[in-house]
């Protein structure tokens, strides 16, 4: 049972979901519901399994834990496990599930089919985050695609075609370059255990390749096929732009799902391949991460501010909170690593509650337009507390998680180079201009809409779906070390590990040039 | 010495009297009207003849003082090339019938084709190449213009025929070069020249034209140009047929001369080769995106899957050989599937093959178009479906031969194929309901065909089936 717990809450949203596809018949109400139930329950026991592992992990243990090992096509092998840097994204995921589920409660086309999308969707992320063969990872990081492909394509706003396409190719050619670069890695280590290839020195000797020279030889061309799909499902700036067209068009459990957790598969990708396995070319290449960081951070600040359509705002808001993450790995020290992590797990929460938030009044006006809007507060006070709540934490307000992300990967940041965190700081300011714009054309004023005069305050279930993660950023926010705490130990082991091999590869050079 | 010459070519003596039997059979008894029972017992004999290949024989024979090779490689191949045969006779038969194609000359021209097959993949000489590869065309130039009444099929069998025809001029040209500069037909013979010292020009020039007409055999660009119209023109059954057994005919011959015959200068081949797998690959993906008939769409599509194949052929090592035939495998196995499907489609009793019919089809055949959607993405080759296993052996095959270059241009290509595949399920998933064009009439065999191929491509993430080894060991007896 404990040997295969990671395996087990892996695949349980898979069985629910093949379940679900072979033994329900029927679209009539009553087997809209029992799906809904069925894809609820699952995602409940998988989250409730998944506590299991988190009480038995051993923070202090940098290594992997509940590893399982099987045999698989060409001495490729199927190994799960997590240490402390993915254990969280699996917490995170499995938390997520039943609220997203939650969310779809009032979609009437096609449930079965959109509950199986999700089940099969919880499967592939968990797998992403457990799987500890690169193949393994790549399989599961790519087949996320086709579910969300169609999640946006089938149950998605007007101009879901589109945003679907967008969607799929971009994040396609982003991948499939890591593709290469994971086979290049094969042939050169002879496994694709992640483990080993962890402890495994790439070459960072000079290359010359097609009369160029390549510093940082093979780590860095490895490196950049890694950066070319990381970057994309970051997303980073400038290949962010099929995100807010996903988001927009997405329905709203979609872009809880995208927003909280596909986007973190991108910082998770960077802190499990690029900065341990290449840690040289990680070293040479900071700078431009750092600063591709900081122009996103700004960048698409302003361009959130500029905004007429509410999940457009939150989406480039994304963009540039994610900013923060890579900033923060790429300083490559304790805090700027702690603070990505937990700015990603922050993030999960705010942003998913946040594209609630515009679920709930879309499900009432079915526009997403802030100008449709004005004056909720006198209808909906309820919702405006919630609403207020998150545009804080997302802003950065101390006392909710939002600070603690911000904070230490701003401090991690100054530490690597004073001149990015002074431009991403100025981002702190903008979040806020946007946020609060957005919340005072939304939620103040006075209610003049005819339209509006007969919107009625959230239900039971939409209170329901907030309360959890009101409470975790809440409590995230005060007692950050809930956090820290579980990731610390491990990160400590992969910095040490980086700037040993760093060290030593400038003392070899360094030894070349006398 | 002539029984164990007979004894090593045996299958193939009995597939080709089983075809004179049958056609003398059905002239003198019903003609067309004993077609459906005739196409029956003809899958069930290649059937038949496909295990008793795959089970029966180990290690390597030769007959006729080399001209005819018996091994691994060409076991491996036979066997997917009988199994897909027969499994496109059966899947044919109900559309024959519907529109009144059901001739019993089908079924035998199939099984003659099949022999041609068999014997191009297992040619140890110049002339048994010939010979096998003019078996098979002969016949497909006749089954491509099986619709006499119609211009499009006619056209298409004239097409095919003077194309072919050139082609085959190209290779006997290549042929008599490479007869004349090395004295004798046999591979086993040329290699012992090639061995010796460096290529004479005579010698590369024979290998070019080698190339070409063997390029024109598995429709690598550009040599390609026949693909789209004889797909659009021949009736539906015949181009499935063309996606699948040829293909692997002809990409397990071209995989025999180069490594028999020349595997002593991989040099002087792998680049020419890599040349044409990146043509076929880009020409294959960007042209698919504008079809509006889902044939031709599928001739593109295999035209850039040749080009992937090809790829483990121009890694010119073990490796690239076990990654060509695990592709070529897959390959046949989703191709099976997605004319399964394409043969099915229909409205109002007649065949639809332009794409945008399948508007909203998945809320009417939520089953059929959920295994076309398992099916387009495997083609696609996007994870977990099987399609990305045959793309990773390729690639890992690229790279290792140190073709990262090319790696990374296939990658780039497939992305661009994708959308094509994408813009069907787009189609059958986001369309619209009012533009729906197609019927669901279900025909249980074709459905059955679709249904497992797809499972399969689902399934197959597990061990692949376990076709690793025997690719492995056919590869190890072609790679020396």
């Amino acid at each position: 049972m404990l040997d295969n717990i990671l395996s087990l809450i892996t695949f349980l949203p898979l069985i629910a979901a093949l379940v679900l596809a072979l033994f329900l018949r029927g679209e009539d109400e009553a087997a809209q519901t029992n799906a809904k139930w069925v894809a609820l329950a699952t995602t409940v026991v998988t989250f409730l399994a998944s506590l299991f592992v988190i009480a038995q992990f051993d923070p202090s243990n940098t290594g992997f834990q509940f590893v399982e090992e099987r045999d698989w096509i060409l001495g490729l092998k199927y190994k799960m496990g997590v240490d402390g840097i993915s254990v969280l994204f699996v917490m995170l995921t499995t938390f997520l599930m039943p609220i997203t589920i939650g969310a779809c409660w009032g979609v009437t086309h096609r449930v079965k089919e959109y509950m199986i999308a999700f089940l099969l969707l919880e499967t592939l992320m968990l797998g992403v985050f457990c799987a500890l063969d690169l193949v393994l990872f790549y399989l599961f990081f790519e087949a996320g695609l086709i579910p969300m492909f169609l999640i946006i394509g089938i149950w998605g706003g007007a101009n879901r075609i589109y945003a679907s396409f967008k969607f799929f190719l971009y994040t396609f050619l982003g991948s499939v370059l890591m593709l290469v670069a994971m086979i290049a890695m094969f042939m050169d280590a002879g496994t694709t255990d992640i483990p080993t290839l962890l402890n495994h020195e790439f070459s960072a000797g000079t290359l010359s390749l097609f009369g160029w020279q390549i510093v940082g030889g093979l780590q860095t061309l490895l490196w950049l096929a890694f950066f070319a799909s990381f970057a994309v499902k970051m997303p980073m700036w400038p290949v962010h732009t099929w995100l807010p067209d996903a988001h927009v068009q997405a329905p709203t459990a979609g872009s809880v799902i995208l927003a909280a957790i596909l986007l973190k598969m991108g910082g998770y990708g960077f802190l499990r391949f690029s900065l341990p396995m290449f840690p040289v070319a990680s070293d040479l290449l900071a700078p431009l991460v750092l600063w591709m960081s900081a122009i996103a951070i700004v960048y698409t600040s302003l361009v959130a501010m500029v905004q007429q359509d509410m999940k457009k705002l939150i989406a480039y808001s994304s963009v540039a909170h994610m900013g923060y993450v890579t900033m923060g790995i790429f300083a490559a020290n304790q805090q700027g690593i702690d603070g990505a992590i937990f700015q990603m797990i922050s993030h999960g929460f705010i942003s998913g509650a946040l594209f609630l938030c515009v679920g709930v009044i879309y499900d009432r006006m079915h526009t997403r337009d802030i100008d449709a809007y004005g004056g909720l507060v006198n209808r909906m006070p309820a919702y405006a507390l919630v609403f207020m709540l998150f545009t804080m934490a997302n802003v950065g307000l101390p006392g909710t998680s939002g600070f603690v992300g911000e904070f230490l990967t701003l401090m991690g940041v100054f530490q690597a180079n004073t001149w990015v965190a002074l431009i991403a700081t100025s981002g702190v300011i903008l979040s806020a201009a946007y946020a609060l714009w957005l919340y005072r054309r939304v939620v103040f004023g006075q209610l003049i809409k005819e339209s509006l005069k007969s919107i009625t305050d959230m239900n039971k279930r939409e209170r329901m779906l907030f309360a959890p993660l009101i409470f975790m950023t809440l409590l995230l926010g005060v007692y950050p070390s809930l956090v820290t705490d579980i990731i610390g130990p491990s990160v400590a082991a992969l910095i040490e590990q980086q700037q040993t091999a760093v060290v030593a590869f400038d003392g070899t050079t360094q030894m070349a040039q006398h | 010495m002539i029984s164990s010459d007979i004894s090593t070519v045996l299958p193939e003596i009995v597939l080709a009297v089983y075809a004179m039997l049958a056609l003398v059979g059905a002239v003198y008894t019903g003609k067309d009207k004993v077609t459906g029972l005739l196409t029956w017992i003809t899958a069930a004999v290649l059937v038949l003849v496909g295990l008793w290949i795959g089970l029966g024989g180990n290690g390597a024979r030769s007959a006729f003082n080399g001209a005819f090779i018996d091994d691994s490689f060409a076991r491996f191949a036979k066997v997917v090339i009988l199994l897909s045969a027969a499994a496109v006779l059966v899947m044919s038969q109900d559309y024959m019938k519907r529109m009144q194609l059901d001739r019993f000359e089908y079924p035998v021209l199939v099984t003659l084709a099949a022999v041609g097959m068999m014997m191009m993949v297992s040619a140890g000489d110049l002339m048994a190449l010939y010979m096998g590869l003019e078996l098979q065309s002969l016949s497909l130039y006749v089954v491509a213009a099986l619709r006499r009444d119609s211009a499009k099929s006619t056209e298409a069998g004239l097409k095919y025929f003077v194309l072919g025809a050139i082609s085959s001029g190209m290779l006997l040209y290549g042929a008599s070069l490479v007869y004349g500069f090395t004295g004798t037909t046999l591979f086993s013979g040329v290699i012992e020249v090639v061995q010796a010292g460096e290529l004479s020009l005579g010698l590369l020039f024979g290998l070019v034209f080698l190339i070409i007409g063997l390029a024109f055999k598995v429709s690598a660009v550009p040599f390609h140009m026949w693909t789209p119209d004889v797909y659009e023109g021949s009736p539906t059954p015949v181009t499935a047929f063309f996606a699948t057994a040829p293909k692997m005919a002809a990409m397990g011959l071209f995989a025999r001369v180069m490594f028999d015959a020349f595997g002593e200068a991989t040099h002087d081949w792998t680049q020419i080769i890599a040349l044409l797998s990146v043509a076929s690959m880009f020409l294959g993906a960007v042209a698919a995106i504008g079809q509006t008939n889902i044939k031709r769409l599928m001739a593109f599509s295999s035209i850039a899957h040749m080009g992937f194949a090809l790829m483990g052929l121009a890694a010119g090592t073990e490796a690239g050989v076990q990654a060509m035939l695990i592709y070529m495998t897959i390959y046949v196995a989703m191709n099976v599937g997605t004319f399964a499907f394409i043969l099915s489609m229909e409205k109002d009793g007649k065949p639809v093959v332009q794409i945008d019919a399948l508007h909203m089809y998945s809320t009417r055949e939520p089953l059929k178009a959920l295994a076309m959607l398992v099916l387009l993405f495997s083609l696609a080759g996007v994870p977990p479906l099987v399609g990305f296993f045959g793309k990773f052996y390729v690639l890992m095959a690229a790279v290792d031969a140190g073709m990262a270059w090319l790696a990374v241009a296939g990658v780039i290509a497939s992305v661009i194929g994708a959308f094509y595949y994408l813009r069907i399920v787009y189609y059958m998933y986001f369309g619209d309901e009012a533009k729906a064009g197609v019927d669901s009439r279900v025909n249980p065999v074709l459905w059955g065909f679709l249904m497992v191929s797809a499972l399969a491509m689902l399934l197959g993430v597990v061990n692949l089936f376990g076709i690793e080894g025997p690719a492995l060991a056919a590869a190890q007896t072609l790679v020396r």
